[in-house]
């Protein structure tokens, strides 16, 4: 069998696809964070408690009714873009204007208390989710065994990124939206109701930290305090991305899926603080980020 | 100063022995603090339900000893030792605490056993499992108690072993609790014959494993240990599940599973796992009847953990009231001198090098058609006798044992 540094083709490609299925993760959720800091200059502390809520809700509604894993899909992220709204409606929209900091601090504590909450009242274990009949097993590609579901988890990503880059680049709601945060004022003159359209992004972008969340509830322990450990990551992915750039959000999210995953197959101590590294000679050498616009 | 006190406290102690007058209990009080993982990845096998434990202990022992109140404090350590030895070192020096308990991540108490050791006081702990923390860590200020690496390699992997996975990988945290675990199982592995073909460490804690299983499925071992606790362990056995790592002919052990673990993993993708416990709430009429009344307190079943901390803060109780005082080497000679017996062990004995021995379990998940409900987990394979159980004080690197 060829080798690469000591490491068997085949395990290297396993490892790679790998990389790619969780770097579709980090593509959706740095692209809810890359929208809303984007479009509102908030940056969103609460998105990996948005994203724990998202497979809470999953297992909670599957527990009290039934709600089965196609129905969650869309229910789950409909209700915490949902509380999203109303965070905006509530607080957010109180400190519009301020220093980043007040959002940063805001939506910690958000975050804090919903992760608090929740632990009293669920503990930590984490709670059971059964997989969709339709997915389980998977298939044998010769370097690897893949399971159907990490199949669709990588596919449904790439199409609800590419669809979230289009509405917003593409279409004439993008259009207004991105005009709206540049000039609220002239906006409205044009009877655009800005305010609402905010709130509106704020929830879609909570929405999309939710729906990984679903796609995460089969896989994964669903506990309380799944959102905090992938929550820094996925800042540092916005970051190397440019903080706001919407492409970028998406192509560094998988580009880093992969760095962790070679990361993980040749020095597997480093994989949690490899994303790190790379933020940091990215930032030395373009402070903006990789697709960001200099200031 | 510190030393100053150190010097006084014993000298009084020791007048006092020497005149056969009562020693005195500082402040007229016994001050427990509780220190654990209260709201991390470590919460549910001991946390807020293990203060519980204690002050049930507490109150079944009447709420006062010889006359004198006994205080809790609570504190959350996060699972990171600087936050715990802050935490430790306000208690001591500032709020006169005489017990420290609890304390789950092994980093955790190794760093709290030395404050405890400058400032003479006493440790329990009751959560952590590296069996280095009456090894190499040892100090004449802690008692380890409920269980540690060494039974739990001893248990599983030697009946894994010889059940016929003779090749191992071992998917390791990489901190002090995986490392020790990780060692005392290649020591076990390797006597009984076996051969570890691979190790791995990954980082503490790691939410997805897809990447460490496909490595240790393409090892070819026959056996995939995981030497990780919590999240981490379920993580990885639900990700072996759903990589088919078990239906491609390797055999998964689970070193160290708590119930609460396995609850939380469903006997449906737990069954058949074989694991290593120091206690289970359904062995008896004595474990049965004291599990009610936590269940009742609590609305879940205790951990080994949490049977513990209250085994273990009665027999600290005791201690003071057999000796009158509340002075930390006092107590544990006395605690060392009493053989244990209470629901959580029968026979129990804390050596020199602060190590609780007792009989340990080997245990298997049950079937979904044997489990009677959400909480009827395990079956008891064998029981593991104390001295075959725990490293033999002939092989212990511990200063304070006399060889």
């Amino acid at each position: 069998m060829s080798m690469i540094f000591g490491v068997p083709l085949a395990v290297l490609s396993g490892q790679l696809l790998i990389g790619v299925i969780n770097g579709a993760f980090y593509a959706l959720l740095s692209l809810g964070l890359a929208v809303i800091f984007g479009l509102l200059k908030i940056i969103n502390f609460a998105h990996g408690a948005m994203y724990m809520l998202g497979a809470m809700v999953t297992v909670i509604m599957f527990d009290v009714m039934g709600v089965n894993y196609w129905v969650a899909l869309f229910m789950a992220p409909l209700l915490v873009g949902a509380v999203g709204v109303l965070i905006e409606y509530f607080l957010l929209r109180r400190i519009a204007g301020q220093d980043h900091i007040y959002s940063l601090l805001l939506t910690f504590g958000i975050a804090l208390l919903m992760q608090g909450v929740l632990t009293n009242i669920y503990g930590v274990s984490g709670l059971r989710y059964s997989m969709p009949d339709l997915f389980k097993g998977g298939i044998n590609l010769g370097f690897m065994f893949l399971p159907y579901y990490r199949a669709w988890v990588i596919g449904i990503a790439l199409v609800v990124c590419f669809g979230t880059w289009f509405m917003i680049e593409k279409t004439k709601l993008g259009a207004y939206l991105r005009a709206g945060t540049e000039d609220a004022q002239l906006m409205q003159g044009f009877g655009i109701n800005v305010p609402l359209l905010v709130s509106l992004t704020y929830g879609f972008g909570v929405a999309l930290a939710a729906f990984a969340g679903v796609l995460a509830a089969p896989i994964y322990s669903v506990t309380p305090v799944m959102g905090s450990h992938i929550l820094i990551t996925v800042f540092a992915v916005v970051v190397i991305g440019g903080m706001g750039s919407i492409s970028g959000a998406i192509i560094t999210g998988i580009l880093m899926g992969v760095v962790e995953g070679l990361t993980k197959t040749f020095y597997p101590p480093a994989s949690s603080a490899v994303i790190f590294l790379v933020m940091v000679v990215v930032l030395m050498f373009r402070p903006a980020g990789l697709f960001g616009k200099e200031a | 100063m510190t030393m100053m006190k150190k010097l006084l406290t014993s000298a009084v102690a020791s007048a006092m022995m020497a005149t056969g007058a009562q020693a005195a209990i500082s402040n007229d009080t016994v001050k427990i603090g509780y220190l654990a993982d209260m709201s991390g990845t470590y919460r549910d096998l001991a946390g807020p339900n293990g203060l519980k434990a204690m002050e049930m202990a507490i109150a079944d022992f009447g709420g006062e000893v010889n006359g004198a109140k006994i205080e809790v404090v609570s504190a959350d350590d996060r699972n990171s030792a600087d936050v715990a030895s802050s935490t430790v070192r306000r208690w001591v020096e500032n709020e006169d605490v005489d017990l420290v308990a609890g304390l789950v991540a092994s980093s955790v108490s190794i760093a709290v056993s030395d404050i405890l050791e400058e400032n003479g006081r006493l440790g329990i702990v009751s959560g952590s499992a590296a069996s280095s923390i009456t090894n190499e860590h040892c100090t004449p200020n802690h008692i380890h108690y409920v269980y540690d690496t060494y039974p739990l390699a001893n248990g599983t992997a030697s009946a894994v072993v010889k059940e016929g996975g003779k090749t191992w990988y071992v998917l390791t945290a990489d901190y002090a609790f995986g490392h020790a675990l990780e060692g005392d199982v290649t020591r076990v592995v390797e006597a009984n014959g076996g051969e570890i073909i691979g190790t791995l460490r990954h980082p503490f804690p790691t939410p997805d494993f897809s990447s460490f299983i496909l490595q240790a499925q393409a090892s070819g071992a026959d056996v995939v240990a995981l030497a990780n606790a919590g999240a981490d362990t379920t993580n990885a056995i639900n990700t072996a599940s759903e990589f088919g790592l078990t239906q491609s002919g390797q055999t998964l052990a689970a070193l160290l599973l708590f119930l609460n673990d396995v609850k939380a993993l469903g006997v449906e993708a737990a069954q058949g796992i074989q694991l290593t416990t120091g206690w289970y709430w359904d062995m008896n009429d004595e474990t049965r009847a004291w599990s009610d009344r936590f269940m009742e307190e609590t609305g879940a079943r205790p951990t080994m953990i949490h049977a513990g901390v209250y085994s273990s803060t009665m027999q600290y109780l005791k201690a003071i009231e057999a000796t009158g005082s509340d002075d930390a080497q006092t107590v544990r000679k006395q605690m060392m001198n009493t053989p244990i017996n209470d629901m959580f062990t029968k026979n129990g004995v804390i050596r020199e090098d602060g190590r609780m021995v007792h009989d340990m379990y080997l245990a298997e998940v049950k079937t979904p058609a044997e489990s009677k409900n959400e909480w009827d987990l395990y079956k008891i394979l064998r029981t593991i006798p104390a001295e075959e159980a725990y490293r033999p004080l002939s092989e212990s690197k511990c200063p304070l044992v006399n060889k």
